[in-house]
Order: structure tokens, then sequence, then C-alpha cells
């Protein structure tokens, strides 16, 4: 854009403008429509995802999807974490971010048009919100006249259903906590005992309501960080929903425009229709150039494009692409892309190894876990014959789905004896610790070395654990020491 | 300039504007103005002013539904009667029924069998851990290591039995804990203060004494320390130092020592006699509460 227009945006504009209400109107064409189904699958997933069954065997949930904070415990479909394995979760954290930088340098800010629950909602509550009031004009109309009768109902409705999704919403977030039928069941018989329920419940209930019906786009524009990082992330060859000036200018009435065409003067396609403005649920006038304020929905193309094809006209007056692109049509040059970019090809690189790690780690870990932790009060006890007593606390996690027993061996320090706190040996000598499935269990091991004299100071000493079954070894290494 | 109150502020200095409607944001101006800059006359937004007044009435509301005011013979009541005081007893009571499933199971189950069975053996170790903080760990240690004068719980030495029976009955009834007739008693002489011996025997007693224990700075065993210790202490501690769990006499032959090893301890205890006292706890804690303690101080070195 050039600095006269620039100039020109900043002068037609106050630069703090008064907060006013946007009242987008509805729009049909082809990104709606891309947006109508994204919308239906997102809603779709988050509210039925708790009901999918996902059979674990004994111990363990059957709900695909459920995060059991009492049982401390994270299960997607076949993958089950267990807290010491929560960088998974970090991991899935980084692949988003990851994900979320390569959308906007190949799109822009699509993913906030598109799927950012804020806009699904936001949505979802325009819709209603269209079913009872009417379309934009309506709304303005009826938010204009006195209170009466009519007026009452609709709003009361209005909100009545807006708060009913709101709850339907909270309602389906606890249920990925939960086991979802029982607690259905549960809040619909009255039954439901838990005050942390419906606390939960209330808090997405209001924050729905809230965000999707009375904030709207102003969340996007003033509360989001996103839209203010992006714009450090993306560059000039990212799309991006763009009025195409080099075609639109000068803007004129379609009769203003014949005639200019008819005495040869420069005339644009624009017919200063005020479409595209009238449907952007953010309140931008795309035409002043790329802004904050856009969440790249494409609705103003879809506007516009109608418009066109009424003028007859050729489409995408509005569309998705770069600043760049406009500026070398002007000069004559031809529009390029340039999906792959350094910038881009390092994300998805990025992308594919960190997801290739979690693979690879998610399918080489041990479904067993020994950890071992030193008594520190005392650190040693001295013995009756001058021998040592050190105190050991083993935790065994048993993440297979059937029972597993184990025993336990010791190396590092010389004539050491093992015992085990409520578990007498069996033939053999061996104690065996017996872990249930999909459980953990803790062992008290004590180590004892007898007669007076021997070492000082520490030794290393490890403990190893075999599967009594199929015979796999976990180490696990601490050590002994001397008072 | 006209008049004072109308151009001046509070602080003297000198109102240099109008009010005025400020044409791009279309809201008043408050008439301040500095460098060329004026102050806005924005009002407060409308749900800022609308949390203040709910959190006003909330305020109210709050002293009305919890005790808040003092009166003359106390304060309100508030609508619920509450207080810190029930609240703890609902806390313990809802802690009694989560709890009390296990705690159920520990107390109907004997004591040897809690410890063989790996889920009570975790709760009780768990239950007791925490009333062994409470209550045990000022003398014996966090981890029941002991000091002087404290028994230390984890090593192989008990001076009253190491089984969970007789750790458990210790615990009920305490040592030399004259309050309670089962008490664990015993009194060992003072030697030297009753004048039974005389420091010089005292002296020869420490000596042999220490051969048991094959302390490295120890002599070899005179006859006639072997006949004053046959005198005077084989009847409680054993006739090789063995010690005597039944009496709460301490074993003198191995390398643990309550008090310490050195000669000049050695003599203090053998001229002063007495012991260590222990409360008992029974009536203090319930049952089951001494049943877990018992189950957690014979885990922590494997007990006898
Ligand atoms: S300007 Fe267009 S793409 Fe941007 S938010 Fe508005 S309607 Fe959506
Ligand atoms: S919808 Fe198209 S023609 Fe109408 S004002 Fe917007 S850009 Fe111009």
């Amino acid at each position: 854009m050039s600095s006269a227009e620039t100039q020109s945006i900043l002068l037609d504009d106050p630069i703090v403008e008064a907060p006013h209400k946007v009242y987008p109107k509805k729009v049909d064409g082809q990104f709606r429509r891309i947006k109508w189904g994204i919308q239906f699958a997102t809603l779709a997933i988050y509210y039925f995802l708790p009901f999918v069954r996902w059979d674990r065997g004994l111990n363990a949930p059957s709900q695909a999807v459920l995060v059991d904070f009492p049982h401390r415990r994270f299960y997607f479909f076949f993958i089950e974490i267990w807290p010491q394995e929560v960088y998974y979760v970090t991991g899935l954290l980084i692949l988003a971010a990851l994900a979320l930088f390569l959308m906007n340098a190949v799109a822009g800010r699509i993913w906030c048009g598109y799927m950012c629950p804020q806009t699904v909602w936001t949505d979802f509550y325009l819709t209603t919100e269209r079913w009872i009031e009417g379309d934009a004009r309506d709304r303005v109309t009826l938010d204009e006249s006195p209170w009466t009768r009519d007026k009452i109902r609709k709003k009361v409705s209005k909100h009545f259903l807006w708060l009913l999704i709101a709850w339907w919403t909270g309602g389906a977030w606890v249920l990925y906590f939960t086991d979802a039928p029982t607690v259905v069941w549960k809040l619909a018989t009255f039954r439901n005992g838990a005050f942390d329920t419906y606390l939960w419940i209330g808090i997405l209930t209001f924050t729905t309501y809230v965000f999707a019906g009375v904030m709207r786009e102003k969340l996007c524009l003033h509360a989001c960080p996103w839209p203010r990082i992006q714009a450090a992330l993306t560059d000039e060859y990212a799309l991006n929903v763009t009025y195409r000036y080099d075609r639109g200018e000068p803007r004129m009435s379609l009769k203003q425009a014949t005639a200019a065409r008819a005495a040869n003067l420069p005339s644009g396609d624009c017919v200063d229709c005020g479409q595209c403005v009238a449907v952007c649920p953010t309140g931008v006038d795309i035409r002043k150039g790329s802004q904050l304020g856009c969440i790249q929905c494409g609705l103003c193309i879809d506007a516009c494009d109608a418009i066109m094809e009424k003028i007859h006209r050729p489409a995408r007056l509005i569309g998705y692409d770069t600043e760049m692109n406009v500026k070398r049509r002007q000069c004559g040059e031809s529009a390029i892309y340039k999906p792959f970019r350094v910038r881009t090809v390092l994300y998805v690189l990025l992308i594919l190894g960190v997801a290739g790690f979690m693979s690879v780690t998610l399918a080489t870990r041990d479904d067993m876990h020994v950890s071992v932790l030193h008594d520190r009060n005392p650190l040693a006890v001295r013995l009756k014959d001058g021998g040592v007593r050190n105190g050991y606390t083993l935790r065994f996690a048993n993440k297979k789905a059937e029972a597993r027993s184990f025993t336990i061996a010791v190396s590092g320090v010389a004539g050491a004896q093992l015992e085990i706190v409520g578990v007498t040996p069996g033939n053999k000598g061996k104690a065996v610790i017996e872990v249930g499935p999909d459980q953990t269990r803790e062992a008290r091991v004590l180590l004892s070395t007898h007669g007076a004299g021997g070492s000082k100071g520490q030794a290393p000493v490890t403990f190893t654990t075999t599967d009594a079954v199929s015979g796999e070894a976990t180490q696990v290494t601490d050590v002994f020491i001397w008072p | 300039m006209t008049t004072m109150s109308d151009d001046t502020f509070e602080n003297g200095q000198a109102r240099t504007g109008k009010v005025r409607i400020d044409p791009a944001s279309g809201v008043p101006t408050t008439g301040h103005e500095w460098d060329g800059i004026e102050e806005l006359n924005t009002p407060l937004p409308r749900w800022w002013v609308w949390t203040f007044w709910i959190t006003i009435i909330w305020g109210v509301g709050y002293t009305i539904v919890y005790p808040a005011w003092p009166t003359l013979s106390g304060g309100t009541q508030g609508l619920f009667a509450w207080s810190s005081r029930t609240q703890v007893a609902s806390d313990v009571a809802d802690l009694q029924t989560t709890r009390g499933p296990v705690l159920g199971k520990i107390a109907a189950a004997p004591l040897d069998k809690i410890e063989s069975d790996p889920e009570l053996l975790a709760a009780a170790r768990m239950v007791g851990k925490v009333a062994f903080a409470t209550n045990c760990a000022s003398c014996h240690g966090a981890g029941g290591q002991g000091a002087k004068g404290y028994a230390n719980l984890n090593d192989d030495d008990w001076l009253w039995g190491g089984k969970l029976a007789d750790i458990k009955q210790t615990i009920e009834h305490g040592v030399r804990w004259d309050a309670d007739k089962a008490t664990r008693s015993s009194a060992m002489p003072a030697f030297g203060r009753d004048g039974i011996l005389t420091p010089e025997q005292i002296a020869i007693v420490a000596d042999h004494v220490r051969t048991y224990a094959e302390t490295p700075d120890s002599d070899a065993p005179t006859p006639q320390g072997e006949k004053l210790y046959a005198e005077n202490c084989a009847s409680c501690h054993g006739v090789e130092g063995k010690g005597n769990p039944e009496m709460g006499a301490p074993a003198l032959y191995d390398q643990v020592w309550l008090y310490g090893a050195d000669k000049p301890t050695i003599v203090a205890r053998i001229a002063n006699g007495g012991g260590a006292v222990m409360p008992a706890w029974k009536g203090r804690l319930d049952d089951t509460t001494i049943k877990a303690l018992a189950v957690y101080v014979h885990s922590l070195g494997g007990g006898q």
C-alpha cells in the first residue's frame, strides 16, 4: 500500500474508535460452506467424543478420551499416558504451536477464521440469533425499537437458547474428566453429589455465554494474543484475505463505471456496495488493506463474489492473495505463489521431527516402570552385629492390562541381604512382588550387610526386577551408604 | 482570567481549556489541558460500574449470610450458623467417610495379616506415617532414626521386643509411664548414687561391659570385672550381656547403644540408673491408628 493510501486511512478514521456493535449479515458462498462444514465437524467432535467407548480391559476405564485426574492417567484411544510420561502432552503442545505457525505461514490468520473455538461458538451463537431475531437489518431495528411484548419474547428466547448451548458446552467439558454416561445419568436424575461437577459446568457455561454471546469479536480484537504474534510471524508470501485494489480502484457506482469505461477513463470493479463490510463478523473494512481485526474467514469474499456475479464482472475482487501479488500485478507482472519457502519447509520438518520422535518413543516405551527412593532419615543404620542397613522404597508401575509378578535381585554390595517388608521369600529364597493390572505398588526394601568392618562411604547398588513370566528385566540404581 | 474557582485547580494550576466535545472520539473533555494534551472525560465502562455495585451488594449479603458483626453478647451467627469450628468437624467427618472402608479393614484385620496384604500394608503405612510425624517424630526423629536416649526404630535391636504385638503394646502403654498400670516397667538401680558400688567398682564394671561390645578401645575382660558383673548386672542383662526384652534390659554385647558406648557415658548410666520414659498412647490415639502405627514402625526396619 502506498504511503498516500496509508495516510488517507489514518486521516479517515479516528485513532480511538468508539466501540460499536457489529451486526454481521448473512452470506452464502464457497467459504461459508467450508465454514459450515468445519463448524459442524468441530462441534460434533467436541460434544460427542466423550461418549465413544474403547475397551481397555480390567482396571482401566473404557472411555476413548479421558483425563482421569484421581488416578493420574490420560487416555486417548490406544494411548495411555502415565504421570511420568506427561512430556507427551508437552510434545502435543509443541506440535500444536508448530501447526499454528505453519498455517500462519501458508495462509495467515486462517486458524482464527475457521477453527478457533471462539469463532466456532460465536458463529453458532450468531446462527441462533439470526434464527430468532432475523438478519442484520432486523436485528438493528429490533434493538432500536422500544420494549414490546414481541421484543421481550425474542430476547428472552435468544438468551435462553444461548444459555442452553453454553450449559451443554460446560457439561460436555466435564464429560472428558469422568465416565460420560455415568455423569449424564447422575445429572439427569439429580443424583450428582459432586460439587465440582456443578462448579465446572457453571464456569464453562458462564464463559461460553459471555465469550460467544456478549464479547464475540471483541475477544479477537482486544484479548487474544495470537494476532499480535502472528503479525510478527507472517511474511509477504502468506495468503491473506486481500482486496485487490489494483482491480477495484477507483471505486464508483455501476453507472459511473460504465460511463467511465465508455470514455476510456480509469474505473475500478468495486461498486462500493459495502457488502464486504456488512457480512464481516469483526466489523472490518477489508478494502483498507490487511489488518489486525481480520480473522481470515473469507465471508467478505463470498459477499463480494455474489455482487460481481450480479454485475457480470469476474469473481474474486476480494480473495486469498498476497499483498505482493497485488503490487506485482499493478506493475504488469504475473502473480506468484510460493508455498515452499524456508519457513514453511522448516515448520513441516520440525513437525515431522517432533511427531516422529513422539511416535517412536510411544511405540517403544516400557509397559513397566520401576523407580527407587533411598531413605533420607536415616541414611544408614548400624545393626547389632556391626552390619549396616539401608532402606529403600521401590515403586512398580505395571502398565499392562494383566497382573504381573516380579522378582528382585540386588548387586553392588557384597554379601548384602535383601528383605521386603510384608513379603515372605518363596521357594529358592526369592521374594516375588505381584502388581495388579494397570496398577502401581510400593515395596519397602531393606538391604543389610552383616558383621563389623567392611567398607566406608557409599557404593552404587543396582536393583534388577525381572518379570516372572516374560523374563523382561528392568534395572534401577541408587547408592548404599555406610554411616 | 476571571474568577479563581473556575479557572484554577485545587493545586492552583491554571485551567487552560474549555469543556468541549472531542471530534475524534465524540467524548467530552474535562477541560484539563497540559501542553496541548487534553483529558477526555470518558465515562467508566458500564461493566465496571456494574461490577462495582455487585461487589457492594455481595459484600452486604456476605455479612448477612456469614457470621460478621460483633454484638455485645458475641456476634451475629449468619444464616447457616457456619463457623470454622463446624467446618473442621464436617471436614473431619468427610475424611472419615472417604477413609472409612480401608480404616475399617485395618481395624478388623489381625496385626500380622495387615502386613501380608499389599493394600492394607500400603494404607497402614500411610496412616501410620502421618500419625508418626504428629506424635512420635518429636522424640524418635522424622524417620524413626532416634537420638541419644531415644531408640532408633530402624535397626534390629529392640529393647522391649520388635514383634508387631510387642511394638503395639509399647505404643499403647508406654514405658515407665506410671499413669498406665500396664506400662512397660523396670528400673535400673542407681549403683553409684545409692551406694551399692564404689566409684572404683563402677569403673571396673564399665570396662568389663565394654569388652562385650568389642569396642575397638576396650581391654580384655578381668576376673574382677566378671565377678562384679555376675553379682550385680547379669540378673537383668544376661550372663553374656544378651539383654532381656521382658524387662527392657538392653543387650550389652552388640553395636547398638542407646546412650553411647564411651566409658564416661556407661559410668554415668551405672551410677545413676533409671531409664527412658515413653508416654502411653492408648486413649489418646484410637485403636486403628495405634495398629497402623505399629505396622509402620515394624516396617521401618523390618522388626523381628
Ligand atoms: S474482512 Fe473478510 S475475511 Fe476478514 S474477518 Fe471480515 S469477513 Fe472475514
Ligand atoms: S463487496 Fe465487493 S463491490 Fe461491494 S464494496 Fe465490498 S469490495 Fe466493493
